[in-house]
């Protein structure tokens, strides 16, 4: 899994594949989320679609940002400021199921992602710690990795919806 | 006087709304999630809340990045339903209850949880799914419901000890207003799950559980977890379950495990759901007898 660029000296930068949107992003961000923001209201969302580019002009964007947008890169998006619950009102606007977005964010394909959830998720076990500093640390509140009925009761459905 | 009576927790899954919404919820993938509310449902129209205090979070709807509230408290007479993207859900709106929510927020500021208050919010799926969850679809909602609106969406969220405290302090308020109801508090959001980033997709089925058992037993210990900790173990967005603490603050020291619900997934996330109640308090001897007896046998009905 590609590491998520830290923003600098923060304990939450060793999550790998994570990108906490706090003030500074917030900051950073500001004008790529009001972009996402404004995709809430179906004009906006029609002027957008019929010339993305022109519509783009609108907002203070660094080159960076907009190009993430035009290309929907959304990692970069997050990298850039962008906060998840506001990419995926681009991603609505393009009618794409949250699936789809999570499918790019992973690299991986809808179906292929969709059936990782099937299967009960992504483990955490690897997934802690980029040092390895908190690799194997756990939760203070599960004991032994063994807390009561622990299986989850995945479905083999076959239709789904992300 | 008012008196808060039980406690719920939810998961509000917008693809679990996008499910009602286009009648899909009789899908195998689907079902197996509603069945999981099926008693819950028959739960509280038994319970009968006059009031219910809905605890959740906005996702980008009602706030954008330009104000960023820690808790906002929804004090109008009634609450639109936001537009989210795909054109607003067609639910019922949401009536509050002004009187109520006027003088929780009067007492618990003045108690020192500093709130913003709302006179005009719309709120999105993080309420409105679990109010279909709870109550189905019907053509208005049952009772009044006072929103809490909690910012988990910017780093940092309100700790859970904070959030566990501020429901304590929501008790004092509703315990202090003078008209006789009885309140139901909902908590929303989690359980574990991550939806950015290349770790998207995680699930953490022994954190959701030990936090569901604690949640009942011993919610102080989950009140000292750090959020590093439970976005490490639970997902970076798993850590909104810190709004389950404020429900869970409400709720006297003991409570009553009415139900629980776990499976995994509903679309990205591992959907967990709780019914806790207070052990029935009565004033005479005699009385106390047959509420108790009453008690135990509609939890027995509901476990059956």
């Amino acid at each position: 899994m590609a590491a998520a660029k830290p923003t600098g000296g923060k304990d939450y930068d060793d999550i790998p594949g994570t990108y906490v949107f706090d003030a500074d992003r917030s900051r950073q961000g500001y004008h790529l989320n009001m972009f996402c923001m404004s995709l809430m209201k179906a004009e906006n969302r029609k002027a957008f679609k019929a010339d993305e580019a022109k519509y783009l002009d609108q907002f203070p964007l660094t080159p960076q940002q907009r190009d993430a947008i035009l290309k929907r890169q959304y990692n970069r998006m997050l990298e850039l400021g962008g906060n998840i619950y506001f990419t995926a009102k681009l991603g609505a606007t393009d009618g794409h199921p949250f699936q789809h977005l999570a499918a790019v964010m992973t690299g991986s394909t809808q179906q292929d992602y969709a059936d990782l959830m099937l299967r009960g998720g992504r483990s955490v076990e690897g997934n802690r710690s980029r040092s390895g500093k908190y690799a194997k640390a756990g939760s203070s509140i599960v004991k032994d990795g063994k807390p009561k009925s622990s299986k989850p009761e995945a479905s083999k459905g076959k239709n789904r919806r992300g | 006087m008012a008196r808060i009576t039980a406690g719920v927790t939810s998961s509000h899954v917008p693809a679990i709304g996008a499910a009602i919404d286009n009648h899909r919820t009789g899908e195998p993938y689907w079902q197996r999630v509603f069945e999981g509310f099926e008693r819950s449902k028959e739960w509280i129209r038994n319970a009968k809340p006059d009031v219910v205090i809905g605890v959740y979070n906005d996702h980008a709807s009602a706030f954008s990045v330009e104000v960023i509230p820690t808790f906002a408290l929804g004090t109008a007479a009634e609450f639109g339903i936001a537009d989210e993207g795909w054109g607003p859900r067609p639910v019922p709106v949401v009536k509050g209850h002004p009187g109520l929510a006027a003088h929780i927020a009067q007492s618990v500021i003045l108690d020192e949880f500093d709130l913003t208050l709302c006179n005009k919010m719309e709120v999105d799926h993080g309420l409105t799914v679990p109010l279909n969850l709870m109550f189905g679809t019907p053509k208005a909602w049952p009772c009044p419901v006072i929103p809490l609106a909690v910012n988990v969406v910017q780093y940092p969220p309100p700790t859970g000890n904070r959030c566990y405290m501020l429901g304590k302090a929501i008790r004092r308020a509703v315990e202090s207003y003078p008209e006789d109801l009885n309140v139901v508090i909902f908590g929303t959001g989690g359980m574990s799950h991550q939806i950015s980033g290349q770790r998207a997709g995680l699930i953490n089925s022994k954190f959701d559980h030990a936090f569901l058992d604690n949640l009942s037993k011993d919610p102080k210990k989950l009140t000292r977890l750090s959020h590093l900790e439970m976005m490490r173990e639970a997902g970076a967005e798993g850590v909104e379950m810190v709004m389950w603490l404020i429900m869970r603050g409400a709720l006297d020291d003991k409570v009553d495990e009415v139900y629980r619900f776990y499976t995994v997934p509903a679309s990205n996330t591992a959907v967990g759901h709780i019914i806790l109640e207070n052990r029935k308090k009565a004033t005479k001897k005699p009385a106390a007898k047959i509420k108790r007896a009453a008690a135990r046998q509609k939890i027995h009905r509901v476990r059956s």
